[in-house]
């Protein structure tokens, strides 16, 4: 093996696949407990969603800082690399403004908090899709 | 739109672009308060007390009055209770054991905690003692410890009521004493899952039969959920001889300090109510407290003002829901209220005293301060007075918080304060001659 194969091995680590997707199905978690609580008025699954969006938050961080590596590796000229940041930079700040909506006390998060719910989880979604989509292709998001 | 002005939080503030909030505090007393349209952003506007010791300064009070710290070091004072013989005693402590639910109550916990005293909570009853009427409190003890967060205090021939954050006690007390003869009696538990709001305000009816106890809310506005609000924001009435109780009124989000109105006997309460819905709402009030009257917590504020966020709704309770008799303004955290006597000085002889820890739920700090509602005929008549200020300064810096407020019957306002952990107590200068003797001076000496 040269050089240049090592680096695309190095390129194919699913490191942003694996933290996009633990960031989308904690952002689906929260939306989850949002309908429940949209449903039910049951005060835990508020609680719930503020902690799923928390945690969300900080692996989609770590996937924002991670995406910003593969910026730099891409010497700012892949646009597969800038469409994926702006993306996953989207969702990290409407998953922080939901984050603060769900702040709010009981029923003043709703239906604000279920909306932008919604929204984070179709950007994570789409995110995830084209970091999974990167890696069929064999080349880094 | 409102946001915050919080230094911990001021990154965000730049990026959600800050805009109002700030203003002064409008007219919001009385019986016919102003009340703007409810109002939420992102963040809620915060602007915390910064504490710094009072060194040469003291509190400002009327010219012809003067004001001295008769105990300072305590350990988070906040009621007091002036026993017959003149001796003070001090509620020392700190309660509340309400888990943190969201990330939302780890930050505003640690923000809000920079605005109060980093002190542990005594526990305990101190005793203070002026025995040659000097004004000089030259003996400290501690009459009482081993207790669980006491607040509310009150006497009644030789009992000694202290309410715990979880129990209503009794001592039994005789005068002079310095201290507690041995362990209290409970009278009654009182609810203290969570106690979110954990201050027992007490007061006991004029014949002694009843007392009354302010239990507040087990959240801002249930966002711990409903189960959680079971004998909760309301002042219960006790049976002092066998401990049974009833409610006496609810709907009281927080009444943190009860006070029977001398002459009538009526019950009267000062009450917090609900934050972050807007800089000037909802206003925190001063009301008679009518029996089996509901006074709209959670579901509306001042009568019919409908708050959306305590789900689900309750038209009826809303419907029935009494508008309190004086607003004291928003957020101003009223923490203690005593009727004045004469005493205290013609001008301030007729109406209450109202201690105001202070706001944090506002970016124009509004409290801090000691003011006196004016009553004529039994019933507030005027707008507040300031009668003790100064603890905010205009540096932007805090050096006390008033809570409770007791009326010495000598002619003295006690104000506990839970910031510098001191007792002050404002005195007119000379007692004028026209002046009535003061009717509850019977048994207090030097007189």
């Amino acid at each position: 093996m040269n050089v240049v194969d090592e680096r695309i091995r190095f390129a194919l680590l699913p490191v942003n696949a694996v933290l996009v997707a633990g960031a989308t199905s904690l952002f689906v978690g929260a939306l989850l407990s949002d309908v429940a609580y949209f449903r039910s008025y049951q005060i835990q699954w508020n609680n719930f969603s503020s902690w799923l969006l928390a945690g969300g938050l900080l692996v989609a961080a770590l996937a924002v800082l991670w995406s910003i590596v593969e910026l730099f590796r891409s010497r700012w000229r892949a646009w597969p690399a800038w469409v994926y940041f702006v993306l996953l930079l989207a969702t990290w700040a409407l998953g922080f403004v939901d984050a603060l909506v769900h702040a709010r006390d009981a029923w003043a998060t709703m239906p604000a908090g279920l909306v932008f719910s919604v929204i984070v989880v179709v950007l994570a979604g789409v995110s995830l899709a084209f970091a999974w989509s990167g890696l069929h292709r064999g080349v880094a998001p | 739109m409102n946001f915050l002005n919080a230094s911990a939080v001021a990154g965000l503030a730049v990026l959600l672009a800050a805009c109002g909030g700030g203003h002064a505090p409008p007219e919001q007393f009385g019986a016919n308060p102003m009340l703007p349209a409810q109002q939420r952003g992102l963040l809620p506007s915060m602007n915390v007390a910064k504490p710094t010791p009072w060194g040469d300064r003291l509190p400002t009070v009327p010219q012809g009055y003067t004001v001295k710290a008769i105990a300072t070091g305590l350990l988070i004072p906040r009621q007091t209770l002036v026993l017959p013989n003149g001796d003070i005693l001090v509620a020392e402590g700190r309660g509340g054991n309400a888990p943190k639910l969201k990330p939302k109550d780890i930050v505003a916990g640690y923000i809000k905690a920079k605005g109060t005293s980093s002190v542990e909570g005594g526990n305990r009853l101190s005793l203070l003692r002026d025995a040659d009427g000097d004004g000089t409190y030259e003996t400290k003890t501690v009459f009482a410890a081993g207790l669980d967060a006491p607040y509310g205090l009150a006497l009644v021939g030789d009992a000694l009521y202290v309410a715990d954050q979880d129990a209503l006690l009794k001592f039994h007390y005789t005068t002079g004493q310095v201290h507690a003869d041995g362990q209290p009696v409970k009278i009654t538990d009182l609810p203290s899952r969570i106690n979110h709001h954990w201050t027992k305000a007490l007061a006991c009816s004029a014949d002694g039969r009843y007392l009354y106890v302010g239990i507040g809310s087990n959240s801002n506005i249930t966002e711990r959920g409903m189960t959680a609000e079971v004998d909760r924001a309301m002042i219960w009435q006790v049976d002092a001889q066998t401990g049974m109780h009833r409610p006496y009124a609810t709907g009281l989000r927080n009444p943190t300090a009860l006070a029977i109105q001398p002459g009538t006997g009526a019950l009267w309460a000062v009450v917090n109510e609900r934050d972050e819905i807007g800089p000037d709402l909802v206003p925190d009030y001063l009301t008679a407290v009518r029996e089996g009257g509901f006074y709209g917590w959670p579901w509306s504020y001042w009568g019919q003002h409908v708050d959306t966020r305590a789900q689900p709704q309750d038209p009826e309770k809303v419907a029935s829901a009494i508008v309190p008799d004086y607003s004291l303004g928003s957020h101003v955290a009223a923490l203690g209220v005593a009727f004045s006597s004469p005493a205290m000085g013609a001008r301030f002889a007729d109406g209450v005293f109202v201690g105001e820890h202070g706001s944090w739920n506002r970016a124009h700090p509004v409290g801090y301060k000691v003011v006196f509602v004016p009553f004529r005929g039994g019933r507030p008549a005027g707008n507040p007075i300031d009668f003790v200020t100064g603890f905010r300064g205009d540096d932007g810096l805090t050096r006390g918080r008033p809570v409770g407020v007791t009326v010495d019957p000598r002619g003295a306002l006690i104000v506990a304060d839970d910031l510098s952990n001191t007792i002050w107590r404002v005195t007119p200068n000379a007692p004028s001659g026209s002046m009535p003797p003061p009717a509850a001076s019977a048994g207090a000496p030097g007189l």
